[in-house]
């Protein structure tokens, strides 16, 4: 087995494959992160921001839509990750292994 | 009918001040003195047949239940859907749904914070830690921790974190299960704690990954269900208008159109960041919720269960939230559910969304929400339980103590063991804590998960530096850190103790001892020259390939 992972790390395309999907998962992370800490900030320091009525005169705040759209964000950030990964990375990383086993029984 | 109100009010009366100011993570906890209530037998009906149902699948997951796999994992069976629901249901604890829904009952928008901060650690444990777990590991976080540090401090510190974790979120969840029964079922406290203690031994016991996996799905479903019909009763009476819901609970309740706005939960800067590491991180670091990622048999399956487990979570918050307001509209005025002395709900606002069912569905509904909510706590303990026992039998116990050379049965007899005993240990701790304040229980065990366990499973993944020397002493570091400064601070130091002043200023200690993890994780790291620390170094590469690639893994199929 050790045999096969020196030979994927040796790989270039692994690497490049990791460096991808690496930069990936972070996009995806910060931008979760940044607006979960930037709405607990705001709280924190400005809770006059979400105490503005989105329609003049009715009663519904910018806070309800931006806590709700932060719950929804988290769903459609992890749902595009599983359809990128479940699509292509896979078959990458498939594509990596099947070439380091192949290298190995010549 | 009046006969009917009166025993439900009488059944919910007295219990003023049970519930601690309505934070989610207070409300595990249920608070104070408890009147034992008069049975209520459609409760107890409709929770016996839960009893039994769930009796029935851990008779039958026992006799699927063989292997050291089949214990800790279910064999690796269970399908993304299933493992989402089951996920879900770990998170949509008693807490969650009555802590949660009080909250925005007392104070509308803030309830938003705290659900906000549970769900957002969920896409960034599936972004950065859950496939290279599931690669590396096989039944606990400690399996990938070791990989390629040495196993038996590794091992130690990781159960460590676990047992620390499982304990503290047990006995406030026992503490909780019984309160909570004196309140719905009108059963005595003692009685209902060895009732929730001998079931989840059952469950656990004999059905294992696969009986509590069920159990947790079932009652995630219920609750699902119960919640949802709560939510669409209260909208059509508000003809499905936000709006009109908004403005008629501004209309009512006493901080007017505050509740539409944050208001003071959380204030300073510094809390504020604390507090949202704490729910974030820690979520990242829950050994039970680590667990269910080694029992889905692929790394497509496991993302499913992400996804899925997101969306239920996502939907049960905002089902909370709507139920919040609509006790405001419902309740607030209404003289049925109202404490005639103190003019606040009766029970106190955690108990809000148990009045709610009654309002809107009557006797039998409320008899359905009270069942629910004790099948809840049984499906929560039960997992911790089982995460407590591997954590026993897996990693001290094969690992550390048998140098890995524990025969198969063997660590199947130790895990049964040790879930007997904690199950034992929940049972007793639970009596003896019965008159403590064990509030602050849920937010030191999501401290220490964020402190202890995600940054030497974080830093082992990501950093190639780390050390078995660094993982260990940091990650002690972080234990202690964080338990210091829950004592020192307001929440046991003042509350609690009775001193006039916390030493340690904030109610959160997270920013502080995950720093303190870190940091030293780091230096000690950094500063170990030693041959072991080198060959680790170098193992790194190995492992990488294993974590990015799954190639070798315990529990994927082999490619």
């Amino acid at each position: 087995m050790q045999h096969l992972y020196r030979r994927i790390y040796a790989d270039p395309e692994f690497h490049e494959l990791e460096l991808k999907r690496g930069r990936f998962s972070w996009l995806l992370a910060s931008i979760l992160l940044t607006s979960y800490f930037s709405f607990i900030l705001i709280i924190a320091f400005i809770p006059e921001l979400f105490s503005i009525p989105i329609i003049e005169g009715q009663i519904i705040t910018w806070g309800i839509p931006v806590a709700l759209s932060i719950i929804l964000l988290s769903f459609v950030l992890t749902g595009i990750y599983v359809f990128r990964a479940n699509r292509e990375f896979d078959q990458l990383v498939k594509d990596v292994i099947e070439r380091a086993e192949n290298a190995c029984d010549d | 009918m009046l006969v009917m109100i009166n025993l439900t009010c009488r059944l919910l009366s007295s219990a003023a001040m049970l519930f601690m100011p309505a934070i989610p993570f207070a409300a595990d906890a249920i608070q104070g003195e408890v009147t034992r209530q008069p049975v209520n037998v459609t409760a107890i009906a409709m929770f016996l047949v839960f009893v039994t149902g769930t009796l029935g699948i851990t008779y039958w997951a026992a006799k699927r239940t063989k292997s050291t796999k089949d214990f800790y994992a279910a064999g690796g069976s269970v399908t993304g859907l299933q493992n989402g629901l089951a996920i879900a249901g770990d998170y949509m604890s008693a807490a969650s749904f009555l802590g949660i829904s009080g909250l925005v009952f007392a104070s509308g928008f803030d309830g938003l914070i705290y659900s906000i901060g549970f769900l957002v650690g969920w896409p960034i444990i599936l972004f950065l830690l859950a496939e290279r777990l599931r690669n590396l590991g096989k039944y606990t976080f400690a399996d990938a921790v070791s990989y390629r540090l040495k196993p038996l401090p590794i091992r130690s510190l990781s159960a460590c974190g676990t047992l620390t974790v499982v304990l503290l979120y047990l006995i406030a969840q026992m503490v909780g299960a019984g309160k909570l029964i004196q309140i719905l079922f009108g059963l005595e406290y003692h009685f209902a704690v060895v009732i929730v203690g001998i079931l989840m031994i059952l469950y656990v016991t004999f059905g294992g990954m696969l009986a509590t996996t069920w159990v947790q799905i079932i009652k995630a479903i219920l609750l699902l269900c119960g919640a949802s019909f709560m939510a669409i009763a209260v909208m059509y009476q508000m003809n499905f208008s936000f709006e009109t819901l908004f403005v008629k609970a501004v209309e009512v309740h006493k901080s007017g159109i505050n509740i539409m706005s944050p208001g003071g939960l959380v204030s300073d800067p510094v809390s504020a960041i604390s507090l949202g590491l704490a729910l974030m991180f820690g979520t990242a670091g829950l050994p039970h919720i680590l667990m269910r990622f080694f029992t889905v048999p692929d790394a497509q399956e496991a993302r499913k269960s992400v996804i899925y487990a997101t969306g239920f979570i996502g939907y049960f918050y905002i089902l909370t939230f709507i139920i919040g307001f609509g006790a405001i509209v419902l309740l607030v005025n209404n003289p049925e559910f109202l404490d005639p002395v103190t003019g606040g709900i009766l029970g106190g606002n955690n108990m809000a969304a148990i009045h709610l069912s009654n309002a809107v569905g009557g006797e039998i509904f409320l008899g359905f929400i009270s069942a629910v909510a004790f099948a809840t706590i049984l499906a929560v303990v039960s997992g911790l339980t089982l995460s407590g026992a591997s954590a026993i039998s897996h990693d001290l116990y094969a690992s550390v103590f048998r140098h890995g050379e524990a025969l198969e049965g063997e660590e199947i007899r130790m895990s049964r063991i040790a879930t007997v005993v904690l199950g034992i240990a929940a049972i007793l701790l639970g009596i003896v804590f019965e008159e403590q304040n064990v509030a602050y229980m849920v937010g030191l065990a999501f401290a220490i998960a964020a402190s202890v366990n995600f940054p030497v499973l974080f830093l082992s993944m990501f950093w190639q530096k780390l050390t078995t020397r660094g993982a260990f002493f940091g990650g002690g570091i972080g234990l202690i850190t964080a338990v210091l400064c829950m004592i020192l601070g307001p929440t046991i130091w003042v509350d609690i103790l009775g001193n006039p002043e916390a030493i340690f200023p904030y109610k959160h200690p997270a920013l502080f001892s995950m720093s303190a993890a870190f940091i030293s994780i780091y230096i000690i790291s950094k500063l170990d020259n030693s041959t072991s620390a080198h060959e680790e170094v170098l193992a790194f590469e190995d492992q990488y390939v294993r974590s990015q690639t799954g190639l070798g893994a315990e529990g994927s199929v082999s490619h």
